[in-house]
């Protein structure tokens, strides 16, 4: 009795169900549809309704529970000596049970004892979900016998199946919260277990991050220095290159775009710069790695300088060209949106359209090219495949960018990656970069948004 | 008069002075003007130029990778060998020793070739994966068990890429470890016809695997197949019935307002961000197993989210009034006229804006990096619960691998990709076309 069978199971009720209802609507008034409150559909989707929504949330309810109960049944049923066991050795043995029973490898000998709480936890399993599978069919007849006795024609059945229809739609447009208040919770939480094992003062200010962790006690220099300001130097310096390579461009894109090409150029230009946008940030981690850093160490070493193979200048390049097209556009939308009798009044006093740009419209559009800089800026440190493909690993507080630096982000991926332990500091220091990255692009998309919002309305 | 006459000829000369003035100050803004025209121009050119770059340099490495060497051989399907009882057993034959008859079979040509050493160097020539050809030759037809047969194995990453000119003899043998033995057997087979390259069917139909030129996509593409069915059986019912509420529905007040701040912030909160919360969550909060479809496209589905429901908002609000108030005058409640009326018109803008949604998600990597979908998985997986990997993963998993041939699959794999995402893409771009109406 899997769940896709139960679930097969209640849709036909379902289908039954309205069909039944729809016909039944139409049966209570002999075929005079005018004589019902509602549409005879609306009859058969208060029927079809009351038949699966009940059996669904039993069951939801039912499987979040069912892992619970069963496993507090096995334990209770193990021997003294076992259960006797630490809280943490009894997790790693129910784990082993669990994967005893699904037929997997585990990974110590399987003693009789076992392999008797497996037998049992397999058994339990399938009692609990045939009787889920019969309670869920009850529930689903039950419910669609009530439906049936109240079906009638004054049954105001249509503002019934709305009134559903619009808590379903209520509950949909929770999930955005649901996720942020996930984000929050999942990032806050593990790093306050992080915070307790190293000082928040030390994480913040700390100048040095080597996050290995001691297997051993007595391991020489295994201490682990968790000191995020190298890892947030070299994301704030690849940043910087990006800007410096994005900002000018698509500025400067945007403007030729929307005030001197016409509608045709601009209609083959727009999409080519969009194709930048929609090109995954993997390839462009490929491109910096395999071509791009490369050649900039060929061309440093030409020049007589030292370019590291993962120097930030390469990471940062080919992140402004990722970009571009962001600024570009989004400085496109906000220079369209000054209007045109701006424009006019300064060429009505003789200014050339390049000092219209300059003086007028630039400055008009200068909070939205801002917010767009910042929502550019949160791009930059939020972007993990190029960094992680094409920046270095190893911490560095530099200001140089021909050395490598790593960031933020790719120490999340390699403390992470991998087989984890998850209590230790390394795991739990990730949440903690986590914590922090959430943090500053959320301020900087609040200030640029906020900046929108406000410069919007002065026009409007 | 005559001071007249003066003032005037001293105005004239001071005229023609304040006319070269002008005309310089003119002449002097009208090369602003161009300047600065030109900055746009040349912006716009190093945009695409850099775009170009990466499609060519991509292109360049990438597309030799569609075919593969393969070296023929005259195989001797020897019954001591495969089947010593004769009973063509099948589990007997799954197990043969598949390796020795190419062994023997290049062995036999280069009879001149005695040393230890050097005989196991040019079996070497073929794939380690041939056995695996040979093995599938006799399961499906035994006839040829006993018969001498010339078959095309695939040859090994080393010739593959020699072959493709992907190194030279020039280079020092030194550097490369395909050596002057090697390029000697490599030129005889090539004079005796025995090499050629062929189209590059394992690329497309195997798993991964720590030998280029056994590697495919197709692991990857299955992978990131269940992962974007999940994705989009969750995302598009979520995302529209959102928007539907929230454009249609919801009273403007303060709850609302904070439903609409948060989704825009949604959609700028960094990807790797998600991943945390997929590993927090649903990995170590729900138990759900790592690797699997199922929690990477639940994942993605959230990142997915804003954009499908920032898309649908807009189509929403570009159907016009009129036809809610000619719905609403003929006595539909407000739930039919968006469920008849407004909503099926704006299936177009909200199926344009759930493709480019779901192209970003194909393209994604960071997120599904923290869920363990990193894991080396050979076998292509059978459905949203089974361990698997994507597309983008395995471009960057194999990007780290040394080999030159894998550089040349990797780049094969971005091909494929990028493909699949200008379908989507293009998919998008005709449904607005042939669809959206204006009002």
């Amino acid at each position: 009795m899997s769940p896709t069978f139960l679930l097969l199971a209640l849709v036909t009720l379902s289908v039954f169900g309205y069909y039944f209802g729809r016909s039944r609507a139409s049966a209570l008034v002999s075929g005079n549809l005018q004589n019902l409150h509602s549409r005879p559909n609306y009859y058969g989707i208060y029927t079809a309704l009351w038949c699966a929504v009940p059996a669904i949330l039993i069951s939801i309810v039912w499987l979040s529970f069912q892992p619970g109960i069963t496993e507090g049944l096995v334990i209770s049923a193990l021997p003294e000596t076992m259960k006797a066991l630490s809280p943490d050795r009894l997790g790693l043995l129910v784990n082993d049970i669990h994967n005893l029973a699904d037929g997997n490898i585990v990974s110590r000998n399987a003693d009789p004892a076992m392999i008797a709480a497996a037998e049992q936890l397999n058994n339990f399993r399938a009692i609990g979900n045939s009787a889920l599978f019969v309670v869920a069919l009850v529930a689903a007849i039950v419910g669609g016998l009530y439906a049936r006795t109240r079906l009638s024609p004054t049954l105001r059945a249509r503002n019934q199946v709305e009134q559903a229809i619009k808590i379903f739609l209520m509950a949909c447009s929770l999930i955005a919260i649901v996720t942020t208040i996930g984000i929050v919770l999942s990032l806050v939480f593990e790093s306050v277990r992080f915070f307790a094992k190293v000082s928040i003062v030390e994480f913040l200010f700390g100048t040095e991050w080597s996050p290995q962790t001691a297997l051993r006690a007595d391991q020489v220099g295994a201490s682990g220095a968790f000191g995020a300001i190298p890892l947030i130097a070299g994301t704030l310096l690849i940043t910087v290159i990006a800007m410096v390579i994005a900002v000018p461009i698509g500025l400067f894109s945007a403007i030729y775009l929307s005030e001197y090409a016409g509608a045709r150029v601009r209609g083959y230009i727009k999409p080519l710069l969009e194709i930048l946008a929609g090109i995954p940030t993997v390839v462009y981690g490929f491109f910096a790695a395999l071509t791009v850093a490369p050649y900039i160490r060929d061309l440093g070493a030409s020049l007589g300088l030292n370019v590291a193979s993962e120097s930030a200048l390469a990471a940062g390049l080919v992140m402004g060209i990722m970009i571009v097209p962001f600024i570009s556009s989004l400085s496109d939308d906000v220079i369209n949106a000054v209007p045109q009798s701006l424009r006019d009044g300064s060429y009505a006093l003789g200014a050339t359209q390049s000092e219209t740009i300059k003086k007028v419209i630039l400055p008009a559009a200068l909070p939205g090219i801002f917010a767009a800089c910042l929502l550019a800026v949160s791009r930059a440190i939020g972007e993990t495949m190029i960094v992680v493909m094409a920046a270095g690993l190893a911490a560095n507080l530099t200001a140089n960018p021909f050395e490598a630096v790593t960031t933020v982000t790719v120490q999340i991926v390699t403390l992470l990656v991998g087989d984890q332990e998850f209590d230790s500091a390394k795991t739990l220091a990730a949440f903690a970069l986590g914590l922090l990255l959430f943090c500053i692009t959320l301020t900087m998309n609040v200030i640029a948004l906020h900046v929108v919002r406000k410069y919007r309305e002065q026009y409007d | 008069m005559t001071d007249m006459s003066q003032s005037e000829s001293v105005s004239g000369q001071s005229k023609s002075v304040a006319d070269a003035e002008r005309t310089r100050k003119v002449k002097k803004r009208y090369a602003a003007e161009r300047r600065f025209k030109f900055y746009g121009l040349l912006a716009i050119a190093l945009a695409l130029g850099a775009l170009t770059w990466l499609v060519v340099s991509i292109t360049a490495q990438g597309y030799t990778a569609f075919v593969q060497t393969k070296v023929e051989l005259n195989v001797y399907f020897d019954p001591q060998v495969i089947d010593p009882d004769g009973n063509r057993d099948a589990k007997i034959l799954s197990k043969a020793n598949y390796a020795a008859l190419y062994r023997k079979a290049i062995r036999q040509q280069f009879v001149d070739v005695k040393s230890r050493r050097d005989r196991r160097d040019l079996a070497r020539l073929v794939s380690s994966g041939a056995d695996l050809e040979l093995r599938r030759m006799v399961l499906s037809d035994p006839s040829v068990i006993g018969k001498r047969v010339k078959v095309w194995l695939t040859a090994s990453d080393e010739v593959d890429q020699f072959h493709k000119g992907a190194f030279t003899r020039d280079l020092p043998e030194a550097q490369r470890q395909f050596k002057d033995k090697h390029i000697g057997w490599y030129d005889e087979l090539v004079k005796n016809g025995q090499i050629e390259a062929k189209f590059n069917t394992t690329l497309f139909t195997s798993g991964t695997s720590r030998e280029p030129e056994l590697a495919g996509i197709w692991g990857a593409i299955v992978g990131s197949f269940w992962t974007m069915m999940v994705t989009l059986l969750i995302s598009f019912p979520i995302g529209v019935s959102t928007a539907v509420y929230l454009q249609e529905f919801a009273p403007k007040n303060r709850w609302t307002d904070l439903i609409e701040v948060n989704i825009n912030n949604l959609a700028a909160v960094p990807s790797i961000v998600f991943g945390l919360l997929g590993l927090a969550v649903f990995l170590n909060f729900f138990g759900l197993p790592r690797s699997a479809p199922l929690v990477g496209g639940l994942v993605l589905a959230l990142m997915t989210l804003p954009t499908i429901i920032i898309a649908t908002r807009a189509a929403l609000s570009a159907v016009p009034p009129s036809i809610r108030e000619a719905a609403l005058g003929v006595g539909a409640s407000k739930q039919q006229m968006v469920m008849h009326h407004v909503l099926p018109l704006a299936l177009p803008g909200i199926m344009t804006g759930t493709i480019i949604g779901m192209a970003q998600a194909l393209g994604e990597t960071a997120p599904l990096l923290m869920i363990g979908m990193v894991a080396f998985i050979v076998d292509i997986p059978g459905g949203p619960m089974s361990a698997s990997t994507v597309l983008p993963v395995q471009i960057f998993l194999w990007s780290d691998l040394p080999e030159r041939a894998f550089v040349e699959r990797t780049s094969a794999a971005i091909l494929v990709l990028l493909a699949f995402l200008i379908v989507m893409n293009f998919i998008a771009v005709l449904l607005r076309k042939r669809f959206e109406r204006r009002w």
